[in-house]
């Protein structure tokens, strides 16, 4: 297993990235990068089943932008969108992220040790084996899962905050699922979506995702199992099939 | 119903002195116009949309339609479009759904504007006998040069060169989506471009793998819906485009309806088959021009800096500010779609009431970006209502350095402009993915008279310029000198920073 570091202090993001590049060309397969203090586009449309990039610091805006297969650790918070229209690929942050995170994620898994900003998992698309999966581990802000239109959002409250106590909550949502640990306050749910208590069957659909997660962070996943969990879901796939009549 | 039935649009009349009954427009009528009763044709007006698809089939000219046959009393306010959508809409409570460009009567500046031509004092250029430069290059310029000199009289240019389109006329096809339009016709529409020589857009639908072999001509868009972005599809255009807006419906989102995502279109956008494709009015990463330029700067980082990223913006009234953020964003061109650009689908009000002219917006985004001494740093691409070769040659010397078509490219391909592309049942299969339609459309015969087109206007626009003494493309942008205002105001000459015809 070969193994980089690279040294990101006062680096821009190009040579950054260009020095990454050449790192999994060159077959690394743990990729270390220290000092990361806002370099944008980390991982930008980088290639790589099997490489694992940690990042040490806090990482500029989107962070694994039109990434296809590589992992990357974040130990620290996470800026605007990482994850963002990601097609493969894990992104772990031991931390918090800001706005937009996932965005028009179409597959791969970014999961969220703390909160995360407005509009989190906003317009996440899936499509055959493609299934972008967004776990936050405390809070998320407003329009979480707005416009979804695929894929699985989950968020767990596990700071004992509230998990969702903002509106627009699965705003548009025309397809995929969020599940939500314990309830949802029915005002704070988004035009077309509807909310469900979670069956155990539904909640066996999410549990390995749930061991993942707890994994990924060193926490105990027993209690995340046994919680109850609400499940919002599309009112229609089709929300907009009768708002126009032909001229 | 209490508003009842209103008058027929198209009177379709078959006249039964010619009429042999061979049937054909009722195979060729996807709209369900024509049957076959007691061994004639019979028609239903009503489902008439003029699409002309029987008549250029008809093999005995027996076919005749009419349009708006049946008057109303007139009124110069209460016009019948404007009864219509009201009856309409107290029927369905709805809004209504459009096609095509603004259909609403506004004057149209490029045939206020009228072009030079040398006499006596300066000679004209035959295109014949001269060399004409029509080609041109599309993206950032550098500011100055810096080159080092050897003694042995060799230079070596210092200046890093930012990645440029070379198009051998000044002539692109813009953003129509396959989805929006069908595969056929894009096919078409990418052998036009290649054989040419200049470029085409893919519109927010993705890049379908049978168009690979034409990547190297294509422009690949990144809309709000990000629909079939992922690093390949990036890697395979030749340029990206970032489509923020759309002259056609400015400041709203796109639904491509479930009905029209086949499984093809469905695997090219990677969404489920027979689901909405929803674009939202914004891109939800963009909420500024700041992050407008990390989107730039994303889409350049992901394909190292290879790439030239196009902005694509509807002409609004702050078009030349907006044009300015977007030119220090990293951006490369910056494509500006006036308010008569096409769709297959937009709210009418849309279509017909927001947004600006493209000649308007082209002259005073020009102007804006040359004030501002940041023209360099990028190309500007007219988009929207372009006709004929003239509007070329006015668009470029108000000062474009290239132009998209749209709707002209699709009538080339025998679109008869009947405006219900939304409907999905174009029976030209142009608009519509219905196999047993897109199947008429043959795409190398289209491919011809696509091309045919662009080579025409290019000569059209060589005349032009030679006329005028004018030998390259690049000495006809932004030449204001070559244009004169006729029963254009004051303030709209001074927009256009061009005089009065006689001035």
């Amino acid at each position: 297993m070969a193994s980089v570091h690279i040294d990101a202090r006062g680096l821009h993001y190009t040579p950054l990235n260009q020095q990454i590049r050449a790192a999994v060309a060159g077959g690394a397969t743990e990729i270390v990068i220290d000092h990361v203090l806002g370099q944008r586009f980390i991982g930008d449309g980088l290639r790589g089943d099997g490489v694992t990039i940690t990042v040490n610091g806090v990482p500029g805006g989107d962070l694994g932008m039109f990434m296809s297969g590589p992992t990357i650790i974040v130990n620290g918070n996470a800026d605007h969108a990482p994850g963002n229209t990601m097609d493969s690929g894990t992104i772990v942050i031991h931390g918090s992220a800001g706005d937009a995170v996932a965005h028009s994620m179409r597959g791969g898994r970014v999961f969220v040790r703390d909160n995360i900003g407005y509009r989190g998992g906003i317009h996440m698309k899936q499509y055959m084996e493609k299934r972008p999966i967004l776990v936050i581990g405390g809070a998320a802000r407003a329009f979480l899962g707005e416009y979804m239109a695929g894929g699985l959002l989950v968020v767990l409250g596990l700071d004992g905050s509230s998990p969702i106590s903002e509106r627009g909550l699965g705003s548009g949502i025309h397809g995929g699922e969020i599940f939500v640990r314990g309830g949802v306050e029915e005002k704070y749910l988004g035009v077309g979506a509807r909310q469900l208590a979670a069956t155990d069957a539904g909640k066996k659909t999410i549990e390995p995702v749930l061991r993942d997660f707890a994994r990924a962070f060193g926490i105990d996943a027993g209690p995340l199992l046994t919680s109850e969990y609400t499940r919002i879901t599309p009112a229609s796939a089709r929300p907009f099939a009768n708002k126009y009549t032909w001229e | 119903m209490s508003i009842g039935s209103v008058p027929f649009k198209f009177r379709v009349s078959v006249d039964p002195e010619q009429c042999m009954v061979c049937g054909r427009c009722i195979e060729n009528c996807s709209y369900g116009v024509f049957s076959k009763e007691n061994e004639r044709i019979k028609v239903n007006s009503r489902n008439c949309v003029a699409c002309h698809r029987c008549l250029a089939f008809c093999p005995r000219d027996a076919i005749d339609i009419a349009e708006k046959p049946t008057d109303y009393r007139s009124h110069p306010v209460w016009t019948r479009d404007v009864r219509e959508a009201i009856f309409n809409q107290a029927k369905t409570g709805k809004i209504i759904l459009s096609g095509m460009g603004n259909a609403h009567p506004y004057p149209i500046i490029f045939d206020q504007l009228v072009l030079d031509a040398c006499q006596v004092t300066n000679p004209s250029i035959d295109p014949l006998r001269e060399p004409m430069e029509m080609r041109t290059y599309l993206g950032k310029k550098p500011a100055a040069l810096s080159l080092k000199e050897f003694p042995n009289g060799d230079v070596e240019l210092l200046t890093k060169l930012t990645p440029n389109l070379q198009i051998e006329t000044p002539i692109m096809i813009g953003h129509m989506s396959y989805g929006a339009i069908s595969l056929n016709a894009q096919t078409a529409l990418a052998k036009a471009v290649s054989h040419v020589g200049t470029f085409m857009g893919t519109g927010e639908g993705g890049l379908h793998e049978s168009l690979y072999p034409y990547q190297k001509h294509m422009i690949v868009q990144v809309a709000s819906g990000r629909f079939g972005v992922d690093i390949n599809y990036l890697e395979r255009g030749a340029a990206i485009e970032i489509k923020i807006g759309q002259g056609a419906k400015p400041g709203i989102g796109g639904h491509l309806p479930g009905e029209k995502v086949c499984a093809d279109v469905s695997c090219t956008r990677m969404i489920p088959e027979g689901s909405d494709a929803i674009s939202p009015a914004p891109h939800h990463d963009i909420y500024s021009i700041e992050d407008l330029k990390q989107l730039v700067r994303s889409l350049k980082e992901a394909t190292e800096w290879k790439k030239p990223v196009f902005v694509k913006i509807a002409a609004v009234h702050n078009v030349a500010a907006i044009a300015a953020g977007i030119a220090r964003s990293s951006a490369d061109a910056v494509v500006v779609d006036g308010f008569r650009g096409g769709t297959g689908a937009a709210p009418r009000v849309f279509r017909d009431h927001v947004g600006i002219p493209i000649e308007a917006a082209i002259a005073s985004v020009d102007a804006k970006l040359r004030q501002q001494r940041i023209r360099n740093e990028v190309s500007l691409i007219a988009s929207g209502g372009i006709r004929e070769s003239a509007d070329i040659a006015k668009a470029i010397a108000l000062g474009a350095d290239a132009v998209y078509i749209g709707t002209s490219a699709l009538v080339a391909m025998g679109c008869r402009v009947c405006g219900t592309c939304y409907r999905g049942q174009c029976a030209w299969g142009i608009a519509t993915q219905k196999p047993e339609l897109t199947q008429r459309l043959d795409p190398e015969t289209a491919s011809v008279q696509v091309a045919n087109l662009i080579h025409a206007w290019t000569d059209e626009l060589a005349e032009l310029m030679g006329a005028a003494g004018i030998n390259s493309i690049e000495s006809l942008r932004g030449n204001r000198d070559r244009l004169r205002g006729y029963m254009l105001d004051e303030s709209l000459m001074q927009v256009l920073d061009v005089k009065s015809v006689g001035a």
